[in-house]
């Protein structure tokens, strides 16, 4: 009969030998299995003196043990590998791109209009808006410009049968939030207005955003913090503002306000005021207790300016391969 | 307006270049648009006489001219003007003279003939944007002059962009005035020494409208040569501020009017019919105007009339019947005050814009009158000669303009402004704008000049102190009213939100006109817009859109006729409806998908969009507002979707939406093939909403039990689901389909529906008893109600 030592060591080569589960299964079998070498070797115990079998049975004990931590440590290493081969067999592309769908965008105005809000809402102020077909009244006549007043002229009027007219700008807004809400008041309102006018550098409807703060002790030194404020906070920069003497009716004194843009280039991006008294009493306010400033921003330049967008006209031609830039 | 900086600088001069005196126009309010320098680099350009004149031996349409430079030897020159003529002075640019248009010049042969330089046109010196042939000079041109001698070269064109306010500012003096007050320089005395009358001869005037007409100057020269020319300087100054020079008479109106803002207008005196009366028009008279047309008035209008009936319409333009011509003698000038509320919007009534109209629309100087005539007189007989009778101003008083004493309170000034300016300041500001000023109880007493008729209320004094101390002074100072913080509300969910989450959805928002053509309004609504733009740009922005679609529809056309076929949009704006007396704004927010439901990818089948993608992305959207309860949706008909394909969107019984897909006879009409699905919510009412109100999560196990029915085929799934839900409501959480099938094994005009119920308690475990017990209901329920067979 073979020496355990022996046969432990033809165990081991052929477990090393083993290159499947299926191939060490068999191995285990022929060694540990019922009828398996070393199984065999336990019942031949009997045959032994009874003073010897003791130590015979520790010896199989420990050959068995053996043969057994060297299976497993084979299994798992056939297993490991096993492992290693289906995870290589599930490896990707990983330079595919992504199933399924895409993102869309926001419109640059929107985009713009959002920031402006966001911006204003910030510091308090309400978002508030109006709508556009107009009365002569909102859109003129409480803004201080009665009927053949020549800054109607300025406005090329869209105007239905009967006198009402698309909104030519923003600022009837203030005319009904005052009414609604009364003062103090701290608005913005954001939305589309119409001129009749189409170029290469006008559409006939565009958007404005008109901001209005009434209060008492309210000055044009708190306009032109909040506009300058408000200029950098959208351009995310310093910026160098000009407020130049200029004339609206609804607000005396009235200024438009230029950025410096490119080379020392001066470049008008809005117009402000503080409201004027006629507006005030227009609508109910006493202009000997409160003041007030309001100030009207052309959102496609604002945009323009930020998004490097050269042609107006884009805005709204709706070109997908213009807006995807916007995302 | 456009002004020249020599005349400007005539009237008051500042130490400032060209460039800074702009740059203060500007911050005083007057935007320079522009500046022409005119004349640099034109030293070297000399007056030429034409001696002689023949045509080129080889060319048809080219001269050889020998022109006098002043020296002895005449100089050959070819010309290729067609206005060229022996005795004409023109300028001549000899061979290394450089143009400012950046010619320079050679000898060179032309077509076998050597030129010795070039005779010029006002184009290629800068001097004029158009030109038809070389610069014909008046015969008093002294040969050999340097012509920006002669021409009073070089100077500035500049173009200011006036605000409606400013009416007084529409002349040399009036922007000579306001820039005197900023700079503090001295201005010239406008006053005009009185021209003595020579002789007796007089117009008579009758103001039978005072209201109208409060003021009337007049003045009756006779006598003066037809033939005189205008000096050179007077059609230079015209030119440069974008007049042409016409005739000695018409050019002084037009130079007073530059020159002091008041406009005049001069008649053929001998063909005046008895008294000058203005009035008002009565509706259809008619009368001809200086550009031969004929016009009917109407009776808002102011008129001049004479015996004859009308001869102009005042303040915007004379009559042909007593023009000036190049034979008149005797002239009648008329400056009158034509009050703003008599002038406004007239003009543009009848299609006319004249810069006469344009000053008396903006206001001029009710005490002008007298000066532009006295200083028109002193022109004409000095340029034409003649007789001049005596100034005759007829005054209605009572009906002029007051003078305002406006009381301005120095706290106010603080107040508004912001900034404390010291009283001697203000004082100082005022004065130097022409406003007499008295010191008055914390403040002062202010009464404008006549010319500042725009200056009637404390803001006013304020604004002008503003202007003049610099809106560069005044500080930024930080500071908020104080309004209550705003309200957040979750009764709607925010526009934004909603946006955002089809743009996850891989939506692209658009924006398109809210005008548009009525027809496709008709085609995608059926219904006919009463919304019409009275003066719409094109007939294809003419009504208010009563759908986002059809705009939407042509921004995909547009797409995909660029070879973007897949595009999924959306917009989020106002449609508009109703009559114009009863109308309605609607916020809605559409969306619209055509082509491959996917962008095209290695990793998923290419599949057209179908209702059912695009009914998942409107249930995004109204998921966000679940809150505000159950939304269903149920088949439909409208005119611009495919019936069959078309669902009304209710939630609580109200219609709060449509989705379906865009009839095919329209998607052809935008040449779009492939099918377009389209959805509208009213935002406000899909969006509105409530703060969520938590319920306790059952801990104890649901239970799943599936069922399948054969039901005829016009059976809804929602009809399915609710019969279901409603069985054992206690007990039924949840209902969902999860196969349809049609085809073998079911009857024609059948169909199977697979449903799963998902059963949970909150207080207790659920038996299989109590599952067999709902599931028991839900089937007869269904087979009641839809006579269902069950399906094993």
């Amino acid at each position: 009969m073979q020496a355990l030592s022996e046969l432990i060591g033809q165990a081991a080569s052929q477990i090393d030998a083993a290159s499947d589960l299926a191939a060490l299964d068999a191995v285990r079998v022929s060694y540990l299995g019922k009828k398996g070498e070393l199984t065999a070797r336990l019942k031949t115990l009997g045959q032994l003196p009874a003073d010897e079998r003791a130590a015979a049975g520790q010896e199989i004990n420990r050959a068995k043990q053996e043969v057994q931590e060297r299976l497993n440590a084979r299994r798992e290493a056939l297993e490991a590998e096993a492992l290693e081969a289906r995870l290589a067999a599930d490896a990707v592309d990983v330079s595919l791109p992504g199933r399924g769908s895409s993102i869309g965008g926001f419109h640059p105005v929107t985009r713009a209009t959002l920031r402006i809000e966001k911006i204003f809402r910030n510091a308090g102020f309400g978002v508030r808006s109006g709508p556009e077909i107009e009365d002569d009244f909102h859109n003129f006549t409480a803004l201080n410009i009665p009927e053949n007043h020549p800054a109607r002229a300025m406005h090329d009027t869209f105007y239905f049968p009967g006198g009402d007219l698309l909104r030519t700008h923003t600022s009837p807004v203030q005319i009904r939030s005052i009414a609604k809400e009364g003062v103090p008041i701290r608005i913005i309102a954001p939305g589309r207005v119409y001129r009749c006018d189409s170029d290469q550098t006008h559409t006939p409807m565009f958007h404005q955003v008109e901001g209005l703060v009434i209060d008492e002790n309210v000055s044009f030194a708190n306009l032109k913090a909040v506009l300058h404020q408000f200029v950098e906070a959208f351009f995310e920069r310093k910026a160098e503002l000009r407020f130049r003497p200029s004339y609206f009716p609804f607000t005396e004194p009235s200024a438009e306000v230029d950025i410096t843009w490119g080379e020392g280039k001066w470049l008008e991006i809005l117009g402000c005021g503080m409201v004027h008294p006629n507006v005030l009493e227009s609508a109910g306010i006493d202009p000997e207790k409160y003041t007030g400033y309001a100030f009207g921003i052309g959102i496609e330049r604002l945009a323009m300016l930020r998004y490097n967008v050269t042609d107006l006209r884009t805005f709204f031609e709706n070109d997908l391969r213009f807006l995807r830039q916007f995302r | 307006m456009k002004i020249a900086e020599s005349w400007l600088r005539e009237w008051v001069n500042p130490d400032l270049d060209t460039a800074a005196l702009g740059h203060q126009l500007t911050m005083l309010g007057h935007e320079v648009d522009a500046i022409d320098y005119e004349g640099e680099g034109l030293a070297d350009v000399v007056i030429a006489e034409v001696i002689a004149v023949e045509k080129h031996p080889d060319a048809d349409k080219l001269s050889v001219c020998k022109v006098s430079d002043g020296n002895d030897e005449l100089i050959e020159i070819v010309c290729g003007a067609p206005n060229v003529v022996k005795g004409m002075k023109t300028p001549l640019a000899k061979p290394g003279v450089h143009l400012p248009n950046g010619m320079k010049l050679r000898k060179a042969k032309i077509r076998g003939v050597v030129s010795n330089g070039m005779l010029c046109s006002a184009v290629e010196l800068g001097l004029g944007d158009e030109s038809d042939g070389i610069m014909h000079l008046a015969d008093d041109a002294a040969t050999g002059t340097p012509l920006v001698d002669y021409l009073q070269l070089p100077d500035a064109a500049i173009d200011l962009d006036l605000t409606p306010n400013r009416g007084d500012c529409f002349s040399v003096l009036g922007i000579a005035r306001d820039l005197a007050a900023l700079t503090g320089d001295d201005l010239k005395d406008p006053a005009v020494a009185a021209v003595p009358a020579t002789i007796d001869a007089v117009q008579p005037v009758e103001l039978i409208e005072p209201a109208g007409c409060p003021r009337f100057a007049g003045r009756v020269i006779r006598g003066i040569d037809p033939g005189a020319k205008s000096p050179v300087w007077m059609t230079e100054r015209l030119r440069r501020s974008g007049l042409r020079a016409i005739s000695p008479v018409v050019d002084i109106t037009n130079y007073v009017m530059l020159e002091f803002g008041q406009p005049l207008h001069a008649y053929d005196a001998s063909l005046l019919n008895g008294s000058v009366r203005p009035r008002l028009a009565s509706a259809g008279e008619k009368v001809t105007l200086l550009d031969e047309k004929e016009v009917e008035l109407r009776d808002d209008t102011l008129i001049i009339t004479d015996d004859s009936g009308p001869i102009g319409i005042a303040g915007i333009m004379g009559g042909l019947s007593t023009a000036v011509t190049d034979k008149t003698t005797d002239v009648f000038f008329e400056a009158a005050f034509w009050p703003q509320d008599f002038m406004a919007g007239r003009a543009r009534g009848y299609g006319m814009h004249t810069d006469a109209s344009l000053r008396f629309e903006r206001g001029v100087d009710p005490e002008g009158q007298g000066r532009a005539v006295e200083r028109a007189t002193e022109l004409l007989l000095g340029i034409a000669g003649g007789q001049a009778g005596p100034l005759v101003v007829d005054s209605a008083e009572e009906h002029l303009p007051g003078r305002p004493r406006i009381m301005l309170r120095k706290d106010h000034v603080t107040r508004l402004l912001g900034l404390d300016i010291a009283n001697d300041e203000i004082a100082r500001i005022l004065e130097g704008l022409e406003l007499s000023v008295e010191p008055h109880d914390g403040g002062w007493k202010v009464t404008p000049p006549g010319h500042r008729f725009d200056i009637s209320i404390e803001a006013d004094l304020i604004e002008e102190i503003a202007r003049i101390h610099g809106y560069d002074s005044i500080p930024e100072t930080t500071a908020f009213a104080q309004s209550p913080l705003e309200t957040v509300t979750e009764t709607h969910v925010e526009l934004e939100r909603a946006s955002t989450s089809l743009i996850a959805r891989d939506y692209q928002e658009v924006i398109t006109y809210s005008f548009i053509d009525a027809e496709a309004n008709m085609a995608f609504t059926g219904i006919e817009s009463e919304l019409v733009l009275s003066n719409p740009i094109s007939s294809e922005m003419s009504v208010m859109r009563g759908s986002l679609w059809p705009g939407m529809v042509a921004a995909a056309a547009a797409n995909v006729a660029r070879q973007q076929d897949r595009v999924r949009i959306f917009e989020a704006s106002k449609s508009f409806h109703g009559t114009l007396e009863a109308r309605t704004e609607v916020l809605r927010l559409a969306g619209l998908a055509t082509g491959s439901a996917l962008p095209e990818q290695w990793g998923s089948k290419s599949e057209n969009v179908d209702f059912f993608d695009i009914k998942a992305d409107v249930e995004a959207i109204l998921l966000l507002a679940s809150q505000a309860g159950e939304v269903t949706f149920a088949a439909t008909e409208h005119p611009a979707l495919q019936t069959g394909q078309a669902a009304e969107i209710r939630r609580g019984g109200v219609v709060i939406g449509v989705v379906g897909k865009l009839h095919p006879n329209l998607a052809k009409r935008y040449d779009l093939k492939r099918a377009v699905y389209v959805f509208e919510l009213d935002a406000r009412a899909a969006l509105a909403s409530l703060a969520p109100s938590a319920t306790p999560i059952s801990r104890y196990p649901a239970i799943r039990r599936d069922l399948a029915v054969i039901v005829d085929d016009n059976v809804t799934a929602s009809e399915i689901v609710d019969a279901v839900a409603a069985s054992v409501p206690e007990l039924i959480q949840g209902v969902r389909i999860f196969d349809i099938y049609k085809g073998p094994g079911i009857e024609a005009g059948r169909k199977s529906v697979a449903i799963g119920l998902i059963l949970q308690e909150t207080s207790r475990t659920l038996t299989d008893d109590d599952a067999d017990t709902a599931m028991a209901a839900a089937t007869s329920k269904l087979k009641d109600k839809f006579a269902a067979e069950l399906r094993d």
